[in-house]
């Protein structure tokens, strides 16, 4: 089925129509947060209750993506004056439908002032928790595949990257490289084919960005990866899944069907001469896997394990073929540039960094969830402000972003803004997203021990530094906190750090010791008291009574 | 990875620790250290076989780069300065040895292999004289179910030759890698005793390949163990496309 911009429009304007029809509209998250704390059940509730009612035709119940915070489970959203309801329950039903005409559940009320929702700058996550992830008609009102269709219709490959370079969009995945740049080198390289992956392997310890993404708006990630391929000349895209978020390759896979049958993939979409496929490739546990050239051999169904680069995958990629990678966030961001423009997108965010990020806000801090921000945003406003502080009035001391490549930043440095530059100088990285928040009950050498163990079972094996490297720093981390160790252990593990970063294969390997570097920079003190007075200062670690031969 | 273009393979001139030497451009810097007797460490490489750059002990210094490089897998530039001998890249090579020696149970003096150990040659080269990290004494085992050979996992580097030879040259992949990290191990065919594996054709070219005693012939003693790679070149050169 060949698809038109009118035929957009007619079918945008159909759903919207169809929901205009309501008087009142209630959405319950149905990600994989709130449906693991019974969220499934209220929905099934309020269907019920409705149709005892008779109100179907007065009131649309909604399955919608995630709303944010994740921890107060199941979410309800009510249309009156944008209320959402926190931790509701099935016995919560009758009164949810008693006040629709009047005025809102007051126990069940999340405050609508709370820095939580004001602070925040939606662009990846617009449609989350708006639109139900399962209905392409959802998502085509909400604005959804018009930036494909301007693309194939109106704009050159040439136009759409410059589109994305003047955005200064960079990737999401970590590393931070320039989105334009990239799309520019893939659409130079020559090769027989071209390929588009989206890495949705994503496998830092906390970090659930792209897993909401997905569940709540999978539309969204297949057009940023078609106008990617357009852009780029590929034909062809892999979506690598990692396999332990089946609702999301449920949801992709619902999509694709979706929106192959609607002619927004396949042949010749929009009439044009472009074609555009998507499959789904689920990674089977591997967290080396998202390392691009893991996961491309693993795409080709070899074994997970990176190879030196260069040459980059722009250049010899899936099959020897120029590939471009993106993470899902990037390709996230790729229809709002399109629609609104680069400079809108630039407008927003620091010099250097712009746009929004999400971050999966966790650990000692009183609202756990899912919040995007805009770059340059500080430390303190996200931590204190949209995360309410530390609970139980215990004290912050460090927040560790990036994942198991990333680093622990100290107090002293809470009124920093985040962005790509700031982060890296203070031995850290802005990472896929994870910000895991630690206060004085934790330890930070057992905090490195926890990284380097991560480390050390994915390391992959293949080069030699990282992995006996990795397995010798969580020894020496393990005797120091049992107390076992000696101060020359202290140098032997610096030196180990510096040797197996800069002498590892892959990105795993060279970021592996980020933790133990970035902590000893800052609390040194604790793996001195750790060492010398044989004592953990926060009182986690569970020292070795008499001094053992070890 | 075969030069594309007439300009890939034009001829190159750089310089290796200060040397001015010529290249052609589709030759690496440790291909091209070797030609003029600059020696880089190696051990996973084996020319002939496509090389991985996991050893880390052919890293080079280029000028203008900031990560050291792999002198296996890189291709040589145009004016490119190359430094294969500093303090750092030596001392990053003796830890590299050290992790080795510490991983698996490494003991010459009951190896078969002793004296023919490219292993052992690397370390007194380098100047590797004793470890500073702990041994992990891993308890690996002994596979000689195979009629001919032996393979003993405690002497093995994981540098994969074996795995290579067998999938380019003999082109049976009775050798894969299992598992991952430390756990990682050679394995044939799906991971069963080397006798019964059905893809095996007995060629031994992995034992002769193999720089350990890892992968040995029966029947040889202490330090009996000498490794005949010559068949190595000769094949990949009948191989190579000639006219």
């Amino acid at each position: 089925m060949t698809m038109h911009p009118e035929d957009l429009d007619q079918l945008a304007q159909a759903r919207r129509e169809e929901e205009a029809q309501y008087r009142h509209r209630i959405c319950v998250c149905m990600a994989a947060g709130c449906l693991s704390s019974g969220a499934d059940k209220v929905k099934a509730a309020l269907e019920a209750g409705v149709k005892e009612r008779s109100l179907e035709k007065d009131v649309l119940v909604k399955g919608v993506g995630c709303m944010g915070p994740c921890a107060a489970g199941p979410l309800v959203a009510v249309d009156i004056d944008g209320v959402i309801y926190h931790d509701v329950t099935p016995d919560d039903v009758p009164a949810i439908l008693d006040s629709l005409e009047g005025k809102p559940v007051k126990r069940l009320e999340m405050p609508k002032d709370s820095p939580l929702f004001q602070r925040q700058v939606r662009i990846v996550l617009e449609n989350s928790g708006k639109i139900d992830p399962e209905s392409l008609e959802d998502y085509v009102a909400a604005n959804g595949y018009a930036a494909l269709f301007k693309v194939v219709t109106e704009m050159s490959p040439g136009e759409v990257i410059e589109e994305v370079t003047k955005s200064g969009l960079r990737g999401r995945g970590g590393a931070g490289y320039p989105t334009g740049l990239k799309w520019s080198t893939v659409a130079k390289a020559r090769g027989p084919r071209k390929f588009v992956i989206c890495n949705a392997d994503e496998g830092d310890p906390g970090a659930f960005m792209d897993r909401s993404v997905l569940e709540s708006d999978p539309h969204r990630v297949l057009e940023g990866m078609a106008i990617a391929a357009y852009a780029v000349g590929a034909d062809m895209g892999y979506l690598y899944v990692r396999a332990e978020y089946p609702l999301a390759v449920k949801r992709l896979k619902q999509a694709i069907k979706q929106a192959e049958r609607q002619g927004f993939l396949g042949n010749n979409i929009c009439g044009s001469t472009f074609s555009f496929h998507v499959d789904i490739r689920l990674g089977a546990g591997a967290f080396v896997c998202g390392e691009e050239t893991a996961l491309i051999a693993s795409i080709e169904g070899n074994r997970g394990q990176p190879r030196p680069r260069p040459p980059y995958p722009a250049e010899v990629g899936l099959w020897g073929c120029p590939t471009l990678i993106n993470n899902v966030e990037t390709f996230a961001n790729i229809a709002p540039i399109i629609r609104n423009g680069g400079e809108w997108f630039a407008s927003i965010g620091t010099e250097k960094s712009k746009g929004t990020k999400v971050f999966a806000l966790a650990g000692r801090v009183v609202n756990t969830g899912l919040i995007e921000v805009p770059m340059g945003i500080t430390l303190r406003e996200i931590i204190f402000g949209i995360g309410g502080g530390i609970p139980d009035g215990k004290r912050f001391k460090a927040v560790q972003t990036g994942g198991p490549s990333g680093g622990c930043i100290p107090e002293q440095f809470l009124d920093m803004p985040v962005d790509y530059e700031s982060l890296a100088s203070v031995g850290s990285i802005m990472g896929s997203g994870g910000m895991i928040v630690m206060d004085e009950t934790s330890c930070m050498v057992d905090v490195a021990k926890f990284f380097m163990e991560f480390c050390m079972t994915e390391s992959c094996g293949k080069c030699v530094p990282c992995r006996v490297g990795t397995v010798h720093m969580y020894n020496l981390l393990d005797r120091m906190t049992k107390g076992l160790a000696r101060m020359e252990d202290l140098d032997l593990l610096e030196e180990l750090c510096d040797m197996v970063r800069h002498t590892s294969l892959c990105g795993l390997g060279q970021t592996a010791p980020n933790p133990v570097i970035s902590t000893l920079r800052y609390f040194r003190d604790e793996y001195e008291a750790h060492i010398k007075d044989k004592i953990c200062p926060a009182g986690v670690c569970q020292m070795a009574t008499a001094e053992v031969y070890a | 990875m075969t030069p594309t273009t007439a300009q890939q393979a034009r001829v190159k001139t750089l310089k290796i620790n200060g040397r001015d030497v010529s290249a052609s451009g589709d030759q690496t810097i440790l291909e091209v250290a070797r030609e003029n007797g600059i020696e880089i460490p190696t051990l996973c490489h084996l020319s002939g076989l496509t090389p991985v750059g996991a050893c880390r002990l052919c890293l080079v210094e280029v000028k203008g780069v900031n990560k050291l490089l792999p002198a296996c897998v890189t291709r040589v530039h145009e004016n490119m300065e190359v430094f294969t001998d500093s303090e750092r890249l030596r001392k990053y090579r003796r830890m590299v040895l050290e992790f080795l020696f510490t991983e698996r149970n490494h003991i010459c003096a009951v190896c078969v292999s002793n004296g023919h150990c490219e292993l052992q040659s690397l370390a007194q080269q380098q100047g590797m004289t004793h470890v500073r990290v702990p041994y992990l004494y891993q308890k690996l085992h002994v596979d000689a179910s195979h009629p001919r050979f032996k393979v003993d996992h405690n002497r093995c580097v994981l540098c994969t030759r074996c795995v290579r030879v067998c999938d380019e040259i003999e082109g049976a992949h009775t050798w894969d890698v299992f598992h991952r990290g430390i756990k990682a191990r050679v394995i044939t065919d799906l991971n069963q005793p080397w006798g019964t594996s059905e893809t095996c054709t007995g060629c031994g070219k992995c034992v002769h390949v193999c720089p350990t005693g890892a992968l040995t012939e029966k029947g040889v003693s202490v330090a009996e163990m000498a490794k005949r790679r010559q068949f190595l070149p000769y094949l990949t050169m009948m191989r190579e496309e000639r006219g």
